[in-house]
């Protein structure tokens, strides 16, 4: 009998949470636009946040309510953009591609007996938790040289889902065919070093330094002395130096290569070179 | 009155510090692993655990006290407890999904996780052992997710400052995340003992 009750209750109970459920379910029934699993389908779900939205389906949410256009979408693409706007039966906006620049070049190069020949130069040896934050915060900005160059111990090599860079000879290199312009490695950087480009350009200055030309270059035998050489040969007038500091227009730049003959620190320098060799100046490297 | 207000804080200060429900009771050591990688995931994890817990204290007491005990059917706690946690589960889910889209986005992930979670389960038993009225079950189940997420929000933000470390190869991931939790349980022994009256 008692075994009877048991089933009775426990059953009773199921039942009665079962239908509740049921109940609930209708009552509190959400309903979804089909349109958002579609444009759900169309990003590459990698969440990777470029879009500035907190991830795919937050950037997909905003372009159903019309608050974000399409083609935010760098790592998606032209493509992505194409079906999305045929989703909402709107027009395609062209997806300008963008990937990340490591604002240094300070790579570090050394003789056959070690000593170092060029590159950023060290305060001292650093033994400290191997990771940039942690390096930056040590006493005295780091154990760099250079206040304002890359660290080198892969914050930004970790934060990227696209397996687009990598740390050459101590500093971060990014892979402009494999970037998707994401960002994300940029959010990582205590540096504040990566910043957004147009993708294929083929002359850069990769340098952050804004302190004056001594100062940098005893830190550093690559850095931007500010000595702006390269802005008055340029016939374009696209380079402007503020700070200490050469940067590029690229409305402006015809990538003619004119700036790196006459840099004398062979800072500027072609792209797709520069990936994997030292540096070469873009107008020699025929 | 004062006696009863007393209970209910040596329930709170046992339940968050002295018999922590991970690192002193050792309840809940499947999300306390595996959700706390990052210090966000585990402060999300640990609210939805304390909302989840505060809720099916208060129910489970009831079905306890109002059908299980007057029919004489204590030994069916387990199942019957099981049975209320996952429902209220799933219907508090669809409730936020509803109601509050927002409080949904941050604890939606984590809400199925929690349906057989055994420290809730837990939490539900230990009131019963401990003869705890409505309101001491309550207190006891928002203060255990309290604890929780004091343990699990500690043991990320040190899990994430080992990952930087630079450890033996052999102890690297998990190893030196179980070993870490096992000091912070040691740690968490100093409460013990400890009394506000």
């Amino acid at each position: 009998m008692e075994i009877l009750i048991a089933i009775g209750i426990l059953g009773g109970l199921g039942l009665a949470f079962g239908l509740v459920l049921a109940i609930a379910s209708k009552v509190f029934y959400v309903e979804t636009d089909p349109r958002l699993d579609q444009l759900n389908e169309c990003l590459p779900g990698a969440n990777c946040g470029g879009c500035g939205y907190a991830g795919c389906g937050g950037y997909a949410e905003a372009v159903l309510k019309g608050e974000a256009p399409i083609g935010k979408c760098s790592s998606g693409g032209n493509e992505c953009a194409e079906r999305m706007a045929e989703i909402m039966g709107a027009k395609v906006e062209k997806v300008e591609r963008k990937v990340a620049l490591v604002r240094c070049s300070g790579a570090k190069h050394f003789d056959e007996n070690g000593v170092q020949t060029a590159g950023a130069k060290m305060k001292g040896p650093y033994e400290g938790i191997e990771d940039c934050l942690a390096a930056s915060k040590v006493a005295g900005r780091g154990p760099l040289a250079c206040k304002f160059g890359c660290l080198g111990f892969g914050n930004c090599v970790a934060a990227c889902k696209y397996d687009a860079l990598k740390i050459v000879d101590g500093v971060a290199k990014v892979d402009q065919e494999k970037c998707v312009g994401c960002m994300a490695c940029a959010a990582e950087c205590p540096r504040g070093l990566i910043v957004p480009m147009e993708y294929g350009k083929d002359v850069i200055i990769a340098c952050a330094s804004n302190a004056k030309g001594a100062v940098t270059t005893r830190a550093c035998s690559a850095g931007c002395i500010g000595c702006g050489l390269c802005a008055k040969i340029c016939p374009q007038g696209a380079i402007k130096v503020d700070g200490n500091l050469a940067t590029i227009d690229y409305s402006k730049c015809v990538s003619c290569g004119l700036c790196a003959t006459v840099c004398p620190k062979h800072l500027i320098a072609d792209a797709k070179i520069r990936n994997d060799e030292d540096p070469i100046p873009a107008a020699n490297k025929n | 009155m004062s006696a009863y207000v007393q209970s209910l804080l040596g329930i709170l200060l046992s339940a968050i510090l002295t018999e922590n429900f991970i690192l002193v009771k050792f309840y809940g050591i499947c999300p306390f692993m595996g959700v706390s990688k990052k210090t966000d995931t585990a402060i999300g994890m640990g609210m939805a655990v304390t909302f989840v817990m505060a809720i099916a204290s208060a129910a489970t007491w009831a079905v306890n006290n109002y059908i299980l005990v007057p029919l004489n059917l204590q030994y069916m706690q387990t199942v019957a407890f099981i049975l209320v946690i996952a429902s209220i589960v799933q219907v508090v889910e669809m409730f936020l999904k509803k109601a509050i889209p927002s409080l949904y986005q941050a604890l939606g992930i984590y809400l199925p996780l929690i349906t057989t979670n055994c420290a809730v389960l837990g939490a539900a038993l230990v009131n019963v052992q401990k003869d705890y009225d409505f309101l001491q079950s309550v207190v006891f189940g928002t203060c255990g997710g309290l604890g929780f997420t004091l343990a699990i929000v500690l043991f990320a933000s040190v899990r994430e400052r080992a990952d930087k470390s630079s450890c033996p190869e052999s102890f690297k991931g998990f190893p030196i995340a179980l070993i870490s939790a096992g000091l912070l349980a040691l740690s968490f022994m100093g409460f013990s003992g400890l009394k506000i009256f």
